[in-house]
């Protein structure tokens, strides 16, 4: 591992955050990876930034990707995941710190970096008056593949999305499941050994959607590509991700594997109950909030309310407190945590909450915040 | 690398182009435009100082002196010459009043008037006055009669002259005219007979073709680009930025000098233009003009952050640049403050030179100094704006 700006500390001195970095540094020492020499990682930051002005949008975040792993950016829109990807892509110069992309400088090798990693913007990047054949050809040549290569690797590719008929065709004409299954395979023209997806599903069925993931997962287990993709859904996360990094704000504010994300609830003792209350007010959900026990909260429908809690009497708790501002329970279940319960336990915010997120300045319930210290063992 | 960066721009330029011609509205485009211009420019335009068929009425109040009026004299002489030139259309009018009446009617576009007194005042040795009416609310016809109608007069007079002094003083003939007008003058150019208007427009609108082609085309190719998101496809490509500039201006230089070619065309096949220059000359020069217009255009594309800014800086930037650099007017008629604005605008050299070529049919000697200002402009802009554009492109 060549990281000699790790000692650099101008890189955590701008580091406002509370959640500290040991919880994500140590993942390229765990003890899964024994071997770390013959472990290079596909991608690597140090303390990279990107500032808008006054905006820090993305701050001071520093990870590894391991090779062959897919590793999932999850955050809500605006929470930095495709400014991070752009600095990586060498689309977008760092502000501050340093990233490398397959063991090179982002800022310094750009041009070597670009030559082994493929790009799914959130933009499809094709042309629709071109036809699909011509679109991938036109972004072949820029790669340098001779022309005898080109072709056949084109049709194979086509092969591989089912789409070998619809060559010829303007793309103006494809369904939105079809150009984004050309946008993924033009960014494997170059066979790159690092793929970035920005939000690969955002928009589709969810038959295109599962294609497309589908086609995700093979292209990792077949080429051993790694891959990086961001999301602002929690389920793709948990499907197809071996690791995810939860950002918001600009910050990393949690990196481990799903299971364990999820594991966080149940070692802090926190429970997952979905409490449906016929009369359920606003004042009652208040109250709820208010109770000791109570980690985070968030409703799900007119009658629905979510709860992470912890600690023994937690459910004794919860019901008394219901009781005594009248609610009605129709029932109570106990549930599996998902990593959206896991976002709201460490930002204290909804997933979907973006808009109010960028209002609020620390309003939320981040009195957790630096719960992610618990889970580094 | 050189001939990777030209060959990546080639694949760029192609790629546009063949974008380009999938769209029929944009192939439309592209040639009814510039036939647009000809037409558009060439008529509205007023073509030159000569009229014809100009209505006009004619009012004669001679009284005469017995049974001799000179008035009607000058009145059928004046019909016959007029009737060979057609210059005027004459209707009759009752008096200057009533001229008036039918200027402010639209009716007629000038008037001629002969006094009462007209006879009487010859005969008595004196210069007798014909009264000219024109239509001011239309300064350039206004200033056209009144031309031609003095020429007329003038020409009448020195008729009256020769037979007054071949019969009255016995000078023969032929003699006459030299004691009249001792001076005569021969307009001699480098082209044979009065280049038209559109010979005069024609170069201009092949440069200006170009020059938006590539100062509105070129932005607009990049931004858009930029807003649908397909040019993020390209910097992820490990080609170097120069090579998606030059593909950009490639595309467009093929684009605007098809254009060009098309109105020099329509120019000679159309309005009568005649090309005295050399055409690889004419061609030369449209190139170099792009040269010296490209990094302008990569500028305003380096500052504006999306397709509406862009074209909106190409707009104050082109209409400045089209008026002002000789295009429809000589820039020797523009007030001298203007003069120095044009003498600051690379397209005021093309035009120019251009022009120079193909009216006055100049060589390649002739045209020097316009050449080396454009390649100077040329070099200045792109030294400025190519970096911008990179720096740009990282945001």
């Amino acid at each position: 591992m060549s990281v000699p700006e790790r000692t650099d500390c101008e890189v955590t001195e701008h580091s406002t955050s509370n959640v500290p970095k040991t919880s994500i540094v140590p993942e390229s020492t765990n003890c899964e990876t024994p071997d770390l020499t013959s472990i290079e990682n596909a991608i690597e930051t140090n303390g990279l930034s990107k500032i808008f002005g006054e905006l820090r949008a993305v701050d001071s975040v520093s990870f590894s990707v391991r090779k062959g792993e897919i590793f999932g950016f999850l955050g809500p829109n605006g929470a930095g995941k495709t400014t991070t990807i752009r600095m990586l892509c060498t689309l977008s110069t760092p502000s501050e710190g340093s990233a490398s992309v397959a063991g090179l400088d982002v800022v310094k090798q750009d041009g070597m970096v670009r030559e082994k990693i493929g790009l799914v913007s959130e933009k499809m990047i094709m042309y629709d008056q071109l036809t699909a054949f011509e679109n991938l050809r036109f972004f072949g040549k820029l790669y340098n593949i001779p022309k005898s290569k080109l072709d056949p690797r084109i049709n194979e590719l086509l092969e591989l999305v089912h789409l070998e008929k619809w060559a010829h065709k303007q793309i103006g004409t494809f369904s939105t499941g079809m150009k984004q299954r050309i946008n993924v395979i033009r960014a494997l023209l170059n066979n790159p050994e690092i793929l970035f997806l920005d939000e690969p599903t955002l928009g589709l069925d969810p038959q295109s959607t599962s294609e497309i993931r589908e086609f995700i997962r093979n292209v990792n287990t077949k080429n051993g590509t790694s891959i990086i993709l961001t999301t602002h859904m929690m389920v793709e996360a948990d499907m197809l991700c071996d690791r995810i990094g939860i950002i918001d704000r600009g910050k990393i504010v949690a990196l481990d594997t799903p299971g364990n994300l999820k594991k966080m609830i149940s070692s802090s003792d926190g429970e997952v109950m979905e409490f449906d209350i016929t009369n359920l007010t606003s004042a009652m959900y208040e109250a709820i909030q208010e109770v000791d026990c109570v980690d985070a909260i968030s409703q799900k429908s007119d009658t629905l309310v979510r709860v992470t809690c912890k600690g023994n009497d937690a459910f004794d708790n919860l019901i008394d407190t219901i009781r005594e501002s009248n609610g009605k329970i129709k029932s109570v279940k106990n549930l599996e945590p998902t990593l959206e319960d896991v976002f709201l336990h460490i930002t204290g915010r909804e997933v979907r909450d973006h808009t109010s997120a960028k209002v609020k300045t620390s309003s939320g319930r981040h009195g957790h915040m630096g719960r992610p210290k618990s889970r580094v063992r | 690398m050189a001939s990777k960066i030209l060959n990546h721009s080639l694949v760029i330029a192609h790629k546009d182009l063949l974008e380009f011609s999938r769209s029929k509205m944009r192939l439309v485009m592209l040639i009814v435009m510039p036939l647009f211009m000809m037409i558009m420019v060439g008529f509205i335009f007023p073509s030159g100082s000569s009229i014809s068929d100009v209505p006009l009425a004619f009012a004669n109040l001679d009284d005469g002196v017995g049974n001799v009026s000179l008035g009607d004299a000058f009145g059928t002489q004046f019909e016959v010459i007029n009737d060979q030139a057609g210059l005027f259309e004459i209707s009759p009018g009752q008096d200057l009043e009533d001229m008036k009446q039918m200027i402010r009617k639209g009716q007629i576009s000038g008037g001629i008037v002969i006094p009462n007194n007209f006879t009487q005042t010859l005969l008595n040795g004196e210069q007798a006055t014909i009264i000219i009416i024109t239509d001011q609310s239309n300064p350039q016809l206004s200033m056209q009669v009144q031309g031609a109608l003095a020429g007329l007069v003038d020409a009448m007079g020195t008729m009256a002259a020769n037979q007054a002094l071949n019969t009255t003083y016995g000078i023969p003939a032929g003699s006459t005219i030299a004691i009249i007008e001792p001076y005569t003058i021969e307009v001699t150019g480098i082209i044979p007979g009065d280049p038209s208007y559109f010979q005069f427009v024609a170069p201009g609108i092949m440069a200006m073709v170009v020059m938006m082609a590539l100062m509105t085309g070129l932005p607009h190719a990049i931004s858009y680009e930029k807003d649908i998101g397909t040019l993020d496809g390209m910097l992820v490509a490990p080609i170097k930025r120069t090579s998606i500039v030059l593909g950009k201006v490639l595309a467009q230089t093929t684009r605007g000098m098809i254009q060009g070619m098309l109105i020099l065309i329509l120019a000679m096949v159309l309005f009568g233009v005649v090309l005295y220059g050399s055409i690889i000359l004419v061609i030369g020069l449209m190139l170099l003009s792009v040269f010296s217009f490209v990094g302008l255009g990569i500028l305003v594309t380096s500052f504006s952050q999306n397709e509406e800014t862009a074209s909106m800086m190409m707009m104050s930037l082109m209409f400045p640049m089209m008026f002002l650099s000789g295009v429809f007017f000589p820039v020797e008629q523009m007030p001298s403050f203007m003069q120095t604005i044009s003498s600051a605008l690379p397209m005021t050299y093309a035009v120019n030179a251009l022009r120079k070529v193909m009216i006055l049919g100049a060589d390649i000697s002739a045209i020097g100094g316009e050449v080396l200002i454009l390649i100077g402009f040329g070099i200045a802009l792109l030294a400025i704006s190519v970096p911008m554009f990179k720096k740009a492109m990282c945001k």
